[in-house]
C-alpha cells in the first residue's frame, strides 16, 4: 500500500511531465525519493537546504524542465525570501510536495513548533495549498499539477501522517 | 581592479553567453555596462545566483556563467557540494572575490580574512577551480568556455562599487526574455 502511494505520486508528476525534481529528505517522504530515483524521466538532484533547492528549480524551469521540490514543512521558514523574491517575483511554477509533520501521531514534540505556524505563513505568502490528510487525497495530485504549471505559482501539498498512515 | 572593471574587460565574453547575476550592485553593473537579453539579473535572494545557473545548465545545452560574489558564496555555501556532485561542463561559475559584501556598504567578508574559497570549492570536490588575479579574469573566463569542463573560478579583486542606477525592468520581463533568448 505504501509502495502504490509513492509510484502514484511519482506517476503523476511524470505525466505532467515533472522532469527536475530536487529533495531535501523527510523520513516520511523517503518511499517517494527512492521512487523519484528510480525513474529515468526524472532528473534528481538533492540539495543542502531548501532555498538552495528553489533556486536550482527556478534555473531548471527558465531552461524548459518543469521543476518540483520535496521538503519538509520546518524548513518553511528558510524559503521565505526565496519564495516571495525569486519564484512569485519572477512568476514561475514550483509544486512543493511537503511533509507536514507535527500533526496527529507526531512523537516528536519540537515537530509541533513548526506545525501551528506552516499554515499561516502559507496563507501569509497567499501560495495555494492542499492538506492530504486521507489516503484518497492523493487524487487531486494530478489536477494541483497542472492547476500550478497553469497559474505559474508555488503551489504547496502538505501530506500529513495520517496520510502516510502513521510513522 | 574593481568588479565594475572585470565586468567591462569580460562583457565581449559574456555577450553571446547565458549569465545568471548576482543581486544588487553586481547585476546593476552589468545592466549598466552591457544588458543583453542572455542576461539573468536577480534583483532579491541573495545566494543563489550559482544555485539558478547550475538548475539552468543541467536543463538545457548552451554554457551557463554564474557571476557570484564571495559574500553570496558564503551565504549558501551548501552550494558548492551540490554544484560538484552534480558537475554539468557547460557550467562555469566566477566567483568575483572581493573580500567585501559590496552592495551593502563594503562590509569584510570572511573570504577577505582566513577561509578561501578555492580550497573550500576544491574540498567540496569541484574538479576544476582556478583562482586568478583580476586581471587575468578575461583569459581564464575564455579558457574555461573552451575547456568544456565545468569550472570553478575565484577572481581576487579589490572592493569598490561602480555607481550605476537600479535596474527597473519588470523581474517578468527579465526572465521571459532570457527563457526566449535560451530557445532562440
Amino acid at each position: 500500500m505504501q509502495e502504490d502511494i509513492n509510484k502514484r505520486i511519482v506517476d503523476d508528476f511524470v505525466a505532467n511531465d515533472v522532469s527536475f525534481v530536487t529533495t531535501v529528505p523527510c523520513k516520511q517522504l523517503a518511499g517517494v525519493i527512492d521512487e523519484i530515483d528510480a525513474r529515468k524521466e526524472i532528473r534528481h538532484i538533492p540539495s543542502n537546504k531548501e532555498d538552495e533547492g528553489m533556486g536550482l528549480c527556478a534555473g531548471a524551469f527558465m531552461g524548459g524542465k518543469r521543476p518540483a521540490i520535496i521538503m519538509q514543512n520546518t524548513a518553511i521558514g528558510v524559503t521565505i525570501n526565496t519564495l516571495a523574491t525569486l519564484t512569485q517575483f519572477y512568476r514561475m511554477p514550483l509544486p512543493m510536495l511537503i511533509s507536514y509533520r507535527g500533526e496527529l501521531g507526531e512523537p516528536v514534540a519540537c515537530q509541533v513548533e513548526m506545525a501551528v505556524h506552516t499554515k499561516s505563513l502559507l496563507a501569509q505568502l497567499h501560495i495555494p495549498t492542499y492538506h492530504f490528510h486521507h489516503r484518497d487525497d492523493v487524487e487531486e495530485l494530478d489536477k494541483i499539477l497542472k492547476y500550478t504549471f497553469m497559474c505559474n505559482k508555488p503551489v504547496a501539498i502538505l501530506t500529513d501522517a495520517s496520510f502516510w498512515g502513521g510513522y | 581592479m574593481i568588479r565594475s572593471e572585470i565586468l567591462k574587460e569580460i562583457a565581449p565574453i559574456l555577450r553571446d553567453q547565458l549569465v545568471v547575476c548576482n543581486i544588487g550592485i553586481p547585476s546593476q553593473e552589468l545592466h549598466a555596462i552591457d544588458d543583453q537579453p542572455t542576461n539573468f539579473y536577480m534583483l532579491g535572494t541573495m545566494g543563489l545566483a550559482s544555485s539558478i545557473g547550475l538548475g539552468l545548465a543541467l536543463s538545457q545545452p548552451k554554457p551557463v556563467i554564474s557571476i557570484d560574489g564571495d559574500g553570496s558564496v558564503l551565504t549558501n555555501l551548501g552550494t558548492l557540494p551540490t554544484i560538484a556532485n552534480n558537475p554539468a561542463n557547460n557550467f562555469i561559475l566566477l566567483i568575483v572575490d572581493n573580500g567585501s559584501y559590496g552592495s551593502t556598504g563594503d562590509q569584510p567578508t570572511y573570504a577577505g580574512r582566513k577561509t578561501s574559497l578555492s580550497k573550500v570549492a576544491e574540498a567540496c570536490g569541484c574538479e576544476r577551480v582556478i583562482e586568478c588575479s583580476a586581471e587575468n579574469t578575461g583569459t581564464v573566463l575564455q579558457e574555461a568556455l573552451d575547456s568544456g569542463q565545468m569550472t570553478i573560478i575565484v577572481c581576487k579583486c579589490e572592493s569598490g562599487n561602480a555607481k550605476m542606477p537600479v535596474i527597473t525592468m519588470d523581474p517578468v520581463t527579465i526572465r521571459d526574455r532570457f527563457m526566449s533568448a535560451i530557445e532562440a
